[in-house]
């Protein structure tokens, strides 16, 4: 993974635990307790908690502010950045104030479209992309140098992360190639996009094991557990990228309603168990969409409490 | 070559309502390709506002011309020795033959009669999709000959993004994924090793973000 930075979520990926990540998205007000209670759920029971930037283009208390009050908390935080709104100028300023307040973890994402937000009139940005974000950062943290080519002293010392997702096919191999691009533009761990058709992970993983990618990048298992059978019929049907096999959904109708939770719930467990057989995954990424409070008991009884210590 | 369509008649009537004598412009250029503004499509429009004007009890004078191009002087100086018999031209050229002609006769009220909307092709008539968005720096050499600028819609340099779903776009599943077309074409080029390499972040003081954008070819002028 090259590049010793502060992070934590670094440190306990090189000590050879598995890491669990959470995450934590913004209240749509200007309500910090609201971060301050999502990161007090589940601090205890991650090693870094992501904090989204805008997630699926709608307005939000901003991934900054909410990682700096993490950080304040004593909690990891990682700041997801995405490149849909703002420019070259202002993604570099923003990485630069995160790093002045000692966030040590960066989540480099495209973003969404913005016409699947609460102003799909707004005009996008896109000057950089997911992969030259990577690369930007790792230049102002290696060389201390900007895009513009001034030079600085005081380095943002991040540990540098970015999504993949092997699920939006039709081609596997491509998926792996643009991980690839990934890993050649300085990316050093990688949360994946929510895994429910297991096949498809295990097809993307063993691709990567075979080029030998899995030593250069920490790869994290994306795990949301489904509330119900209406989250996974939407997230089969509506999310782009998404692939929920039919017999995910199936399990779930499988029982009465007031059942289906715990199903999730066990699903979640289930999957990450079959998960660290897999060469090559590191760790887990568990987002609970607007259920925090579920992610300790999934970390628990999948046998990843307590976390680690490293110093 | 640059794609319009027309207006809708209420917006038209809006713009030119007040007006007694009227000028129905249109353009031989790329919008007569396109069947927004040409000579045709001036005589559909101009019926259809005289059309409108008399039932309303408020008929006008609405005369109908074409030009070569609007988009050049001389063309739109032949319009000299008439344009003082009319109140205001509404013109089907594109958004630069509007303004060229507002340029020359700067008295003259000026109205747009089409939504000029991208640089495309012609898929089958009537068909037309985006190919170029005049960057002013041409990438085509490194991405099989498809853009990414134009044709995926984040303008990813290094794409497809996770929201690419089975070859389609997450915007519209209609809109084919801008880099799954990409990967296809390097595939069959033999190049898939390009589609690896990273590439670095662009220049845009050629596109539009570097102000308003100039040609001087002292070759040619006179």
């Amino acid at each position: 993974m090259s590049a010793e930075t502060p992070s934590k979520l670094q440190k306990i990926l090189n000590a050879g635990h598995f890491a669990v990540c959470s995450e934590v998205g913004p209240p749509r007000s200007a309500d910090g307790s609201v971060i301050e209670h999502k990161g007090r759920l589940i601090g205890n029971h991650v090693d870094a908690i992501n904090v989204t930037d805008h997630q699926t283009s709608v307005c939000r208390l901003c991934s900054l502010a909410s990682v700096i009050r993490l950080k304040q908390m004593g909690l990891e935080p990682i700041l997801q950045m995405v490149t849909r709104d703002r420019n070259r100028i202002a993604l570099q300023g923003d990485i630069l104030g995160a790093a002045s307040w000692g966030v040590n973890n960066i989540l480099c994402l495209t973003g969404d479209h913005q016409v699947f937000g609460d102003h799909a009139n707004a005009i996008n940005v896109f000057d950089l992309d997911s992969i030259q974000l990577i690369a930007t950062v790792k230049m102002m943290r290696d060389e201390g140098r900007l895009l513009g080519g001034h030079q600085f002293h005081v380095k943002p010392q991040m540990f540098i992360g970015a999504a993949a997702n092997p699920f939006a096919g039709p081609n596997v191999e491509m998926r792996v190639a643009r991980l690839a691009k990934k890993l050649a533009a300085g990316v050093q761990f990688i949360q994946t996009q929510c895994i429910y058709n297991m096949d498809t992970m295990k097809t993307f993983m063993k691709l990567v094991v075979d080029r030998g990618l899995h030593e250069k990048v920490a790869i994290m298992a994306g795990i949301t557990p489904l509330k119900n059978v209406g989250m996974a019929r939407y997230m089969q049907k509506r999310v782009p990228g998404m692939d929920v096999p039919e017999s995910v959904v199936k399990r779930l109708a499988g029982v009465p309603k007031e059942k289906q939770p715990e199903e999730g719930i066990n699903f979640a467990i289930e999957q990450i168990e079959e998960l660290k057989e897999v060469p090559g995954i590191r760790g887990f990424h568990i987002m609970a969409i607007e259920w925090e409070e579920k992610v300790p008991e999934i970390v628990e009884r999948a046998g990843l409490y307590p976390r680690p210590v490293v110093d | 070559m640059i794609r319009a369509v027309g207006k809708p008649l209420e917006e038209v009537i809006g713009m030119v309502q007040d007006y007694p004598r009227i000028l129905v412009a249109g353009c031989d250029g790329c919008v007569t390709v396109c069947e927004a503004g040409g000579l045709k499509e001036v005589k559909v429009l101009a019926a259809a506002l005289r059309l409108y004007f008399t039932q309303q009890g408020e008929p006008k004078q609405i005369d109908e011309t074409s030009l070569t191009r609007q988009c050049d002087k001389e063309y739109l100086a032949q319009l000299g020795d008439r344009i003082d018999g009319y109140d205001a031209v509404l013109s089907l050229a594109c958004g630069c033959g509007v303004q060229f002609l507002a340029d020359m006769y700067t008295t003259k009220p000026v109205y747009p009669g089409v939504d000029t909307t991208f640089l495309g092709v012609t898929e089958e008539r009537g068909v037309y999709t985006e190919r170029c968005q005049a960057c002013g720096r041409c990438i085509l050499a490194d991405t099989g000959g498809v853009c990414p600028i134009a044709r995926c819609s984040k303008r990813m340099l290094n794409g497809p993004c996770g929201g690419s779903d089975k070859g389609k776009c997450e915007v519209n599943p209609e809109m084919p994924c801008g880099w799954q077309l990409i990967y296809e074409r390097l595939k069959a080029l033999g190049q898939l090793d390009r589609f690896e390499q990273p590439i670095t972040p662009k220049d845009w003081t050629t596109s539009r973000d570097g102000g308003v954008r100039k040609i001087v070819r002292e070759d040619l002028r006179v």
